[in-house]
């Protein structure tokens, strides 16, 4: 028996190690990757001059964030990096997973990788798996490689706080992207061309990044308070109006990087005169910005797994047959 | 070994109102090589899948190799070799890393699987084309090179759907020859579906013709027709010299046996319930008739064809 359990093992890691090879030999990937690190640099570097020429200001309460300004500064001609990463990483993970399940039932690959000694769970797993480490690797060695370089250009180190909100931070991207490639992984699941889920996944995103927000505003305008409007009246619209806009990952994705990345801030929604007085501006403890966007995180982790659920659940009852 | 290799039965498997495989029984012995054969759309490959574990039966029980595939199909996966029909490999790798992953997927480490890949590509003659992407492959290569795959984990029993499909007719010949010799030097049980009854009733030890969903007869293909076909009446075709076609048309009138003639100039054709042919032979002769030609119309595999899968859903429909 323990010798089956290694063998199914062994079986699963051959089939992660088949996905990984297939998507970094694959030209779509290598050209997202090529758009993404190009974007990404571009946006360090500005960030990087920026506060080269501009020391922050001694009120600052971020300003012994340093490193963590790197990937939210920008001098206005480029969007900074937690901006780039929120609009490519779905398009990243649109791209690793559209095609998962579909292309090999069409290339008739998938029939015979199941009539293997294998879990017929183990091949989706393994598009997952392999998809997620290949997301990780991508964006930790992103994340350290800029860590370096500026340590190298100022000459110190980042301080444990900002390694702890860094770690954080990729955890929180890995997991945004990781909820677009199981979104398109069910796509690939449920239609049969390729052609079909990758559209349907890139309308969704469009969806959210285009028309959402243009939705949001007429949806604002429509209920807008007058301007002398009750102060309760007027909280009560913006609460309404977050609760709306949350309802787009894009949105829980940069609450939860916000959070993680501007210490400083201590609520994302609108906080009274009496709630604000008396507070010191310092920045806040990485347990208390976590507990701030903690229902975000939650919302994008159990939206990811839902996903999961879903095409897992179609996967396995799918007829294999063509 | 006394019990079936294969065993099924009351096997039934619905998808919807349609019925695709219907309570079939069927027993293959081990070692032997039986050809499931019948018309598109029968049923042939879904069975397959089930014997396979890759598709849950409505109702009824199978086994093989003593086990169960619905309940345990790791197991049977791991002693079965599958092709499918049109299999598929990926384009951008090359024979010998397909095979490598198959192998791999089996539980065999690389360099083990390495080395029984390229001993299988010897096996069916790709050995020069083993570093070669398979998107290159003609459809021979790949048909050889799946046969390769569904051999990688050493089966028991090999499963083949459809294998001689799109093969030109010296494929056909070659890939049927290797599969015959293959099972014998390794002992294997082979099941082959196919809709192509003159391709491979060379092969087969024993066939079962499979329509609708149904096992309709199975057994040697030898037996099969005589079978199929016990209660037909006989045909007899008689050709007589142009003088004496009036005289054989009286006595053929006069036999009893005979049911009907049909004339045309010096040729009869004539339906008979018994075997009447040396019988009217010798009523001939000693009329003195000059026969040119007598001949028993036997019912042999080409009727199957005619009859079951050419012509099967209209003969089903009346």
């Amino acid at each position: 028996m323990m010798l089956n359990k290694n063998n199914n093992l062994y079986a699963f890691s051959i089939l992660v190690k088949k996905e990984i090879a297939d998507h970094i030999r694959s030209w779509k990937f290598i050209i997202l990757l090529a758009i993404i690190l190009l974007t990404c640099i571009a946006s360090l570097y500005t960030s990087l001059q920026e506060l080269k020429n501009t020391a922050p200001a001694p009120n600052d309460p971020d300003a012994a964030f340093f490193f963590l300004k790197i990937f939210t500064t920008s001098d206005g001609t480029m969007p900074s990096f937690h901006l780039f990463v929120g609009f490519l990483g779905p398009l990243l993970g649109i791209c690793l997973g559209f095609d998962a399940v579909n292309s090999e039932f069409n290339g008739r690959t998938l029939g015979r990788i199941l009539s293997q000694p294998i879990h017929r769970d183990y091949f989706l797993n393994a598009k997952f798996i392999g998809a997620l480490i290949v997301i990780g690797t991508l964006f930790v060695s992103l994340i350290l490689l800029t860590i370096g370089a500026a340590t190298l250009l100022v000459g110190f180190p980042p301080t444990f706080m900002e390694c702890n909100r860094l770690f954080l931070f990729t955890l929180l991207t890995i997991v945004y992207v990781a909820f677009w490639l199981n979104l398109s992984i069910l796509f690939s699941v449920r239609f049969k061309h390729t052609a079909t889920s990758a559209l349907v996944a890139i309308a969704i995103w469009l969806f959210f990044t285009v028309f959402y927000p243009i939705i949001i505003n007429i949806v604002a305008k429509a209920v807008q308070p007058n301007p002398y409007a009750s102060e309760a009246e007027i909280m009560h619209y913006q609460h309404f109006m977050l609760t709306l806009m949350r309802f787009a990952p894009s949105q829980l994705y940069s609450d939860g990087t916000n959070m993680l990345l501007m210490p400083s801030i201590r609520s994302l929604g609108p906080l009274h005169m009496e709630q604000l007085q008396g507070a010191i501006p310092s920045p806040l403890p990485i347990w208390e910005s976590i507990k701030v966007a903690w229902s975000q995180m939650v919302a994008l982790i159990a939206c990811t797994i839902v996903c999961f659920a879903a095409s897992y659940y179609f996967f396995m009852r799918k007829e294999i047959r063509c | 070994m006394d019990n079936p290799i294969i065993r099924v039965r009351q096997l039934t498997k619905k998808y919807g109102d349609f019925t695709a495989v219907d309570q079939l029984d069927l027993d293959i012995e081990t070692g032997e090589i039986f050809g499931l054969l019948g018309p598109n759309g029968a049923g042939k490959s879904t069975t397959i899948l089930m014997l396979l574990g890759l598709s849950e039966p409505t109702s009824g029980e199978i086994e093989v190799c003593d086990t169960d595939p619905v309940r345990s199909p790791i197991a049977v996966k791991r002693l079965v070799g599958y092709l499918p029909d049109n299999i598929g490999f990926y384009e951008g790798w090359t024979a010998l890393e397909n095979l490598v992953l198959t192998a791999q997927l089996n539980g065999i480490s690389y360099t083990e699987a390495k080395q029984r890949s390229l001993s299988l590509l010897e096996k069916v003659s790709l050995q020069d084309v083993a570093n070669k992407k398979v998107g290159k492959f003609s459809r021979g290569m790949r048909q050889r090179l799946g046969l390769a795959d569904s051999l990688i984990k050493d089966p028991k029993v090999l499963i083949l759907d459809e294998p001689t499909l799109g093969l030109d007719p010296m494929g056909v010949k070659d890939f049927t020859s290797l599969i015959l010799r293959l099972s014998r030097e390794e002992k294997l049980t082979v099941l082959l579906s196919s809709h192509q009854l003159y391709q491979v009733q060379q092969i087969c030890d024993r066939v079962g013709l499979f329509i609708k969903g149904k096992l309709v007869a199975d057994g040697p293909i030898q037996n099969l027709a005589t079978h199929l076909f016990q209660d037909k009446p006989r045909h007899i075709q008689l050709k007589v010299h142009q003088t004496d076609t009036q005289r054989a048309r009286d006595i053929l009138e006069a036999m009893q046996d005979v049911k009907t003639i049909e004339q045309q100039n010096d040729q009869f054709y004539i339906d008979a319930d018994e075997i009447i042919v040396h019988h009217l032979a010798k009523k001939l002769v000693e009329h003195d008739i000059n026969i040119t030609q007598l001949q028993q119309r036997t019912y042999g595999i080409e009727d199957i064809y005619a009859h079951y899968f050419e012509g099967g859903s209209t003969n089903d429909a009346k």
